[in-house]
């Protein structure tokens, strides 16, 4: 288990156990943490799940895609540290990991 | 308010995710999910892509976790089929005899897959796919060395060919129609599409009527065509679209039209009643229009319409509605439909499978139809929101970037 902290964008934090294998979108969207909408359940297709990755993590969760980083570009309020949530697996090096949610995912 | 009693018909997309946003909008009253199949809600698009292809397993299915309801003080009922509603008490039966009373009713209950009237049609390995069931039925007949028949050249036969195509399996699609995807997409993308699954191995018959399925033992061997040629198949996948299931809400004598009628909030003319997702007729604020969707977009902005409605929150801001589609290495996105559209525009070159197609009427952008061209997708799906006026040279100008074509 993987445990990530998802911060909403008032400030309030949910700290949950994710599984190995999920995506960080899935983590939050299986826990009922509001903040990332996920319409298209993870096919990289609706910009959704936007989220901001912690700075101290940003190596560990790796690098977006072609595909998410032209997706990303449409989002709002995109930052460096901005990153589609389905598109970053969990794994056990992972534990620990913080994202902050944007005001809006529409 | 919220002591009210909301009774959902109906546990899929839909129906799930409006139980959801209605406690996520601060509704506090009982909610009571009732749903014909054996799982709680999950979501139907990876059924013939990644969890088709063995990529995504049940758990990643599943809109939320079984704990999710009861925590959360729903009463979800599985395996649990409403059969009539009596508006004038206000009550649900259902198949078993037990009557469910309600003060909001939401109907949620989709639409089935449309099956053949042909001989054979009740043959085992005549397959349909419309839930988790179905799916399991289909990946165990797809294998390396299996033929599969798909009937029907929309997305999920065409799906399923890619997803069977990357399981090793022999695929042919037989449609009616001159081009696959006649009824959903323009000519380029059929073309486009046939050529790609050409490439990959997939076999069609267009132009092609199926008269019967031939037996032996019970099981397909084969697909008659009108032409009399027999497809030689160990499966075949009939995707001819779904119907409605607006049956009870037509027997309680609600105003049905290919789908149960609805306003903008969702509801329909009984003021008690509403009906989301594919099941509904709904009006589309930007097209002027009536019209009923298969997606889950839709069903997800009709769900949050409802909750809003029923937990006295403001309206949900009217979305464009769009669609995807996952193929191969290809992913198709679609935003808005293209009523009445007087002029077509390709951006970029099918041959390098990356290209997206606009349909306009004057300089208002209707639709847009993007295959690995997200920023055409995300500013088109602005753009047509916007209703604003676009300047179709720019459109076709790939040295003008959709930034400064949205700007
Ligand atoms: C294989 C496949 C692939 C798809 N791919 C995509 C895609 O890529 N993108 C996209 O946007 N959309 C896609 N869709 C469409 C999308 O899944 C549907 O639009 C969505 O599921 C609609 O949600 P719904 O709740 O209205 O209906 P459903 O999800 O069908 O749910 C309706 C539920 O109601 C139940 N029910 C019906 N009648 C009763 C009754 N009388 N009593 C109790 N329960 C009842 C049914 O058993 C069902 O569980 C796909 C669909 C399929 C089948
Ligand atoms: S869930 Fe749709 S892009 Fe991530």
């Amino acid at each position: 288990m993987a445990k990530i902290t998802y911060i909403e964008h008032d400030g309030t934090e949910h700290t949950v156990d994710v599984k190995p294998g999920l995506s960080v979108m899935e983590g939050a969207v299986k826990n009922n943490i509001p903040g990332i909408d996920a319409d298209c359940g993870g096919a990289c297709a609706c910009a959704t799940c936007h989220v901001y990755v912690d700075q101290a993590w940003r190596d560990k969760t790796g690098s977006a895609s072609a595909m998410e980083e032209s997706m990303l570009d449409f989002a709002e309020n995109v930052e460096p540290n901005s990153r589609l949530s389905c598109q970053i697996k969990v794994g056990e090096d992972l534990d620990g990991l913080v994202v902050r949610m944007p005001e809006s995912q529409h | 308010m919220s002591e009210q009693r909301v009774v959902i018909v109906g546990a899929g997309h839909a129906g799930g995710s409006a139980a959801a946003f209605l406690r996520q909008y601060g509704f506090a009253g009982p909610i009571v999910l009732i749903g014909e199949e054996p799982i709680p809600p999950y979501q139907r698009p990876p059924l013939s892509k990644a969890w088709l292809k063995g990529e995504a397993d049940a758990d990643s299915l599943a809109l939320k976790p079984l704990e999710f309801y009861a925590e959360h003080g729903m009463d979800l009922r599985l395996n649990a089929v409403a059969v009539s509603i009596n508006r004038g008490e206000q009550v649900v039966t259902l198949a078993d005899g037990q009557t469910v009373p309600y003060d909001v009713l939401i109907l949620a209950t989709g639409a089935r897959a449309r099956k053949l009237p042909i001989p054979g049609a009740d043959l085992a390995g005549v397959l349909e796919l419309r839930t988790a069931a179905d799916a399991e039925a289909l990946k165990a007949a797809i294998g390396p060395g299996k033929r599969l028949a798909v009937i029907g050249g929309g997305y999920v036969g065409l799906e399923a060919a890619a997803s069977g195509r990357a399981l090793g399996a022999e695929v042919v699609v037989v449609e009616r129609e001159p081009r696959v995807l006649a009824r959903v997409a323009c000519e380029t993308l059929s073309t486009f599409f046939q050529d790609y699954h050409r490439d990959r191995g997939v076999v069609f018959e267009l132009d092609a009527g199926v008269e019967a399925f031939e037996g032996e033992g019970g099981r397909i061997v084969g697909v008659r065509l009108s032409d009399g040629r027999l497809i030689a198949c160990d499966a075949a996948l009939v995707g001819v679209g779904a119907t409605p299931n607006d049956e009870l809400a037509k027997d309680a004598g609600l105003e049905c039209a290919g789908g149960v009628v609805v306003d903008e909030d969702a509801r329909t003319a009984d003021p008690h009643i509403f009906a989301i997702g594919d099941v509904a007729h709904r009006p589309l604020p930007l097209y002027d229009r009536m019209f009923r969707l298969e997606s889950v977009p839709n069903a997800l902005e009709q769900a949050k319409q409802a909750a809003a409605a029923i937990a006295g929150r403001p309206a949900p801001a009217p979305e464009t509605p769009w669609f995807w589609s996952d193929q191969y290495d290809l992913k198709l996105q679609i935003a808005g439909i293209p009523f009445e559209a007087d002029q077509v525009i390709v951006r970029g070159d099918p041959a390098e499978a990356r290209f997206a197609v606009f349909h306009l009427k004057g300089d208002r952008l209707l639709a847009v139809e993007a295959v690995n061209a997200p920023p055409e997708f995300m500013a088109g799906k602005m753009l047509i929101a916007q209703r604003k006026a676009v300047a179709p040279e720019k459109l076709r100008d790939m040295s003008v970037s959709m930034k400064n074509v949205a700007a």
